[in-house]
């Protein structure tokens, strides 16, 4: 039988190989021909996708002009077109910096992944927000995809050293470490993230000492980073709980302490267990990033959302969620997809 | 001595504990008293007083009668019960339908489980307030106008400012058709007890699923059917420019519940897959040879099992659904965060007071959530030695 032959076989036995698979079948072809012709025609076929204004689109089609239009604010928000090179800049030296991670092994990963740890965040809010020689941009200027990809990092930045501590508070024997960080935890995962943003953007300010000003997007990216660690804490926590007691109990009859034992032995196990579950509090990171919104800071889906209120381009929403939805749902996807595959490869044995 | 107090265990123990509890009391009083002076300068009260002031708040949906000229602290019930409300039925609806997905990701019919697994890889990498805004602004807006609506059986209306159904004159025939239906349950769960025991005693089978049919369905068909003829009905009437009558479902909750229930269904069908797929394959087989029936083996053999893996899961989406209805806000449907934590906060500006309340309710009813899903977890556990 030849590859075709058995080929179509397979398919029939998937599709048609009782009466009622076929009647199944033929009724779901019918629901999804009816349900993606209307939206094929509307987003394909009568779609205009070069011009220059709205007068340029043909009515009953997706107006892809729009986005081409504001391709600029969907990527950078209101960041001054003269200096996106800043923030382009920082991309290509994060990317430079991190892909040799992927590469190296041993000692040189873990002294450039540390180097790159403590240069690159300084780095990248100079380079995005200036001052220092460089004209100053403030963050209300700050939008789109780029501010989504900073808070994203920023908030994580926080939140994963705080929760790697927290999960270690969480397991310690000194009961009052243990009792802070759980109750630590378990308050920051019972309340709705949307009321933390509110939260850290009125209270912030309201703590500090009279004249101190705490940047709005800052409050944004604390507030996150917080309740992000207490989901890592969890995350890790699964890993700690994984290893075997046998690993520190060894590493204490050697005689190492409780930091050396933490930080030599069970921990870079544990992360290694956590990593995918770490990967996935990630991706919730990225989704509850657009929280931001209520706090009126534009980020992807802010900026998309505001593009609607544009006089000369009335009627844009299906075009402009249809855009921003396909960007988060491209980042996360790749992002679950690396986490599953870190699954599959699972740890390397303790 | 100074040297073995170092290396003293207890003493270190000791140590860092009384260090980081110093030090968390030394930020507190910093921010405490930070916050303080920020208030007296800002004039700002402080305490609960607000609370019985008037509101003064218009609120376009409540299910508690609230008026604008009721108190603060009314329309924090309000904001509440509207959170309850669309959580509840959130939840109801998210797991109906994600267990449609979840079995149909199941199915042997390659092209249904492909299609399920779609919609799940599909929403589960979308973030929800996407969703929320997309049903809002962009399904809900384009509804027709209220003129043009769209009506089943000249009953039901929709169009861009809500769903609008017919409103019952009065409640008391649906509260009598409530204690019927709570009754009928209740008689349900103790002829299934009564059944299990006579059934261990004497080996004699009861029909409970027939007996349970015409109690957990007929009654409250019937009890309904009567209720809704013993009253009144102001019926939606097509006006010129609007719909006259009728009870009107806003907008906002008809987005915000789509996004909900759209979105965890994805979560739930991924707990339903993997709960019934955590059931070894040897039970089925093991059950079948026994000689049980497809649905007995479905019923008495791989449920039991496999809702012991989904229940701790499924707390956690329960959870989310009522954190996630504050996502509400956004679209300025009156939950507790957009009535109390948005409008009630900046009439006042008391901060600390409104926010700790707010929080509190989202603790209070998390802990209630996870209280009832553990004592089913409990009660559904293994029994081991």
């Amino acid at each position: 039988m030849s590859a075709r032959a058995a080929s179509l076989r397979l398919w029939q036995q998937r599709l048609f190989s009782t009466p009622a698979q076929t009647a199944i079948t033929l009724a779901i072809a019918v629901c999804v021909v009816w349900l993606l012709t209307p939206f094929t025609r509307w987003a394909l076929v009568n779609a205009t996708w070069s011009g220059e204004t709205r007068a340029d689109c043909v009515p009953g089609g997706a107006c892809w002009v729009f986005i081409r239009a504001r391709f600029g604010q969907f990527m950078y928000g209101f960041y001054p077109v003269a200096e996106r090179w800043r923030p382009n800049l920082f991309g290509l030296v994060s990317l430079a910096a991190i892909a040799p991670l992927f590469v190296l092994t041993g000692r040189a990963r873990l002294r450039l992944g540390i180097a790159a740890l403590l240069v690159l965040p300084p780095l990248g809010v100079w380079l995005i927000g200036g001052g220092y020689g460089l004209a100053a941009v403030e963050t209300r200027a700050w939008g789109g995809l780029m501010l989504t990809l900073f808070i994203a990092i920023y908030a994580g930045l926080i939140a994963v050293p705080l929760g790697i501590l927290l999960a270690l508070g969480r397991q310690s024997r000194l009961p009052l470490i243990r009792t802070l960080s759980v109750v630590f935890i378990e308050f920051w995962r019972g309340v709705p993230i949307i009321a933390v943003i509110f939260l850290a953007s009125l209270l912030l300010p309201l703590v500090m000492p009279a004249g101190v000003g705490v940047d709005r997007l800052a409050r944004a990216v604390i507030g996150l980073g917080l309740v992000i660690a207490a989901y890592m804490a969890e995350a890790v926590r699964g890993g700690l709980q994984a290893l075997p007691k046998g690993q520190a109990e060894a590493a204490s009859a050697l005689g190492l302490g409780y930091w050396q034992t933490t930080g030599l032995i069970t921990l870079p196990q544990a992360l290694r267990i956590s990593l995918p579950a770490m990967t996935n509090e990630f991706i919730a990171l990225v989704k509850n990033t657009t929280l931001v919104l209520v706090v009126s800071i534009l980020d992807l889906l802010g900026i998309a959302q505001s593009s609607l209120a544009d006089p000369a381009w009335v009627g844009m929403n299906i075009e402009a969620y249809l855009f921003a939805g396909t960007i988060y749902w491209l980042i996360c996807f790749a992002l679950s997809r690396w986490s599953r595959s870190l699954e599959a490869g699972g740890p390397k044995g303790h | 001595m100074l040297r073995r107090l170092f290396y003293d265990a207890r003493i270190r123990d000791l140590f860092w504990q009384v260090a980081i509890s110093a030090s968390l009391v030394g930020l507190t009083v910093f921010f405490v008293r930070n916050a303080s002076q920020n208030m007296v300068n800002a004039g700002i009260a402080s305490g609960f007083d607000f609370l019985w002031r008037s509101a003064g708040i218009d609120v376009p949906f409540t299910l508690t009668g609230y008026k604008s000229s009721d108190n603060i602290w009314a329309l924090f019930w309000a904001g509440v019960t509207n959170t309850l409300f669309v959580s509840l039925i959130s939840m109801l609806l998210a797991t109906l339908l994600g267990f449609v997905i979840g079995l149909a990701r199941l199915s042997s019919h390659w092209l249904l489980s492909a299609i399920a697994g779609a919609y799940v890889e599909f929403v589960r990498n979308i973030p929800l307030l996407f969703f929320v805004l997309f049903w809002y602004f962009g399904v809900i807006a384009a509804l027709p106008q209220p003129r043009d609506s769209l009506n089943l059986f000249s009953a039901i209306f929709l169009n861009n400012r809500g769903l609008t159904v017919p409103a019952a004159t009065s409640g008391a025939p649906f509260q009598w058709a409530l204690a019927a239906i709570l009754f009928a349950f209740a008689a349900q769960w103790l002829v299934s007890r009564w059944a299990a025991r006579r059934k261990a005693e004497t080996g004699a089978d009861t029909p409970v699923l027939a007996i349970g049919l015409v109690l957990c369905a007929l009654v409250p068909i019937a009890a309904l059917v009567w209720a809704a003829r013993s009253t009144g009905w102001d019926m939606p009437q097509a006006g010129r420019f609007n719909l006259r009558g009728g009870f009107v479902i806003i907008p906002e909750f008809v987005a915000l519940l789509a996004a909900l229930v759209t979105y965890t269904a994805g979560f739930v069908a991924e707990i339903v897959r993997g709960g019934i797929g955590a059931v070894a394959r040897g039970q089925r087989e093991a059950a079948a040879s026994l000689g049980l029936k497809p649905g007995q083996i479905l019923r008495f053999v791989v449920i039991p099992q496999a809702m012991r893996v989904m229940i701790p899961p499924m707390t956690s989406q329960y959870l989310n659904v009522l954190k996630n209805s504050s996502f509400g806000a956004a679209i300025a449907y009156p939950d507790v965060v957009s009535l109390f934590m948005g409008s009630a906060l900046n009439d006042t500006g008391q901060a600390i007071e409104i926010i700790a309340m707010t929080l509190a309710v989202y603790l209070f009813f998390g802990l209630i959530v996870s209280a009832l899903m553990n004592w089913y977890n409990a009660r559904i556990a293994l029994v081991t030695r």
